[in-house]
């Protein structure tokens, strides 16, 4: 899902940025305020696990690649905005370091990756866990309804706005001078890829390390209480 | 909470060193094709594609090192990428963590 540079016209990675930029601001400012607990350092923990979800391809239907991403299962363990933090330094270390992802497409990256994703995937969980403890099977249902629908809320949207480009962005005999592939053929293959193998894969990682945390780690989930308490207080 | 991060970097030097499966996959991504698949794809590749694909030049490109096989490169990309996120992330700590405490 990392877009490369060159397939979104410039004027596209402009409108990203400047949509994705002043939600990474308010991010770093809700993060900060609660830096109190320590969550920093566990922030770079998931956002090093993001990135190394993301090395793993699985095939896909029609001969290409999907991976997970783990933006939902951060938002659930860390928080929404941690999340976005933690996703969004993942890409931004993929693209300078790794040339995964374009740094004119960086801002819609992160808007799909890093925003969308854990937001929505955040919120969905939020509506079918309501208040269910951590470790209980509501919860861990409604992470994985939630995480499901989070990457594939970024896939359609990535499937978008390179879809939109052939439309937009063309020479005068109508050849793409971006991305080729309308939107009739862009948004299906994303979502093929992502409904049918990849968002199952983040299913299975949200679970997973969920009930991992869960054994191995509950003060984690003792600290985001502690922090849910604060914030309503 | 030192004990937790330990614990939770030990999961994921195990899940680094486990990488390399994500090289067993065969093909691209959707939509993230070089312009030389993409000339094979669709017979021509985009000027928009010609001129901005190569802006940037990544340093471990496709998280391959140079003069390492895939497997190899890979799992020290997995290793760098752990080394630069808690990094950066233990570097905000200390500025932010330390300013809020005085």
């Amino acid at each position: 899902m990392h877009i490369p540079d060159g397939y979104l016209s410039p004027q596209t990675c402009g409108v990203m940025y400047a949509i994705s930029l002043p939600v990474l601001a308010y991010a770093s400012k809700k993060v900060i305020k609660n830096t109190s607990n320590r969550t920093l350092p566990l922030l770079g923990i998931f956002s090093a696990f993001s990135f190394l979800v993301m090395m793993f391809n699985v095939p896909v239907p029609g001969g290409t690649t999907a991976h997970g991403i783990g933006g939902t299962l951060i938002a659930i363990v860390l928080g929404p905005w941690e999340a976005v933090l933690a996703v969004s330094m993942a890409l931004f270390i993929q693209a300078v370091f790794f040339g995964d992802g374009g740094i004119l497409a960086y801002g819609a990256n992160v808007f799909n990756m890093a925003i969308v994703l854990p937001l929505v995937g955040y919120g969905v969980y939020k509506l079918i866990s309501k208040d269910a403890p951590f470790g209980s099977k509501r919860q861990l249902i409604a992470a994985a309804i939630g995480s499901y629908v989070g990457i594939n809320a970024a896939a359609l949207l990535d499937g978008i706005e390179l879809g939109i480009q052939p439309l937009l962005y063309h020479t005068a005999n109508g050849t793409p001078l971006y991305c080729p592939y309308p939107l009739s053929q862009a948004v299906p293959a994303m979502m093929l890829a992502h409904l049918t193998i990849a968002g199952f894969v983040e299913v299975v990682i949200t679970v997973g390390v969920l009930a991992f945390v869960y054994k191995y780690a509950p003060e984690i989930f003792a600290l985001r209480e502690g922090l849910n308490e604060k914030n309503t207080a | 909470m030192k004990k937790t991060l330990l614990k939770l970097f030990i999961f994921l030097v195990a899940i680094a060193i486990l990488t390399p499966l994500g090289l067993l996959a065969e093909g691209d991504a959707w939509g993230e094709w070089s312009a030389d698949t993409l000339q094979k794809l669709v017979g021509f590749v985009p000027e928009g594609i010609k001129k901005f694909s190569s802006l940037w030049n990544a340093p471990f490109s496709d998280y391959s090192i140079k003069g390492l096989n895939d497997t190899a490169g890979y799992i020290l990309s997995a290793f760098l990428g752990i080394i630069l996120l808690v990094g950066v992330f233990y570097l905000l700590d200390l500025v932010f963590f330390k300013k809020k405490a005085q």
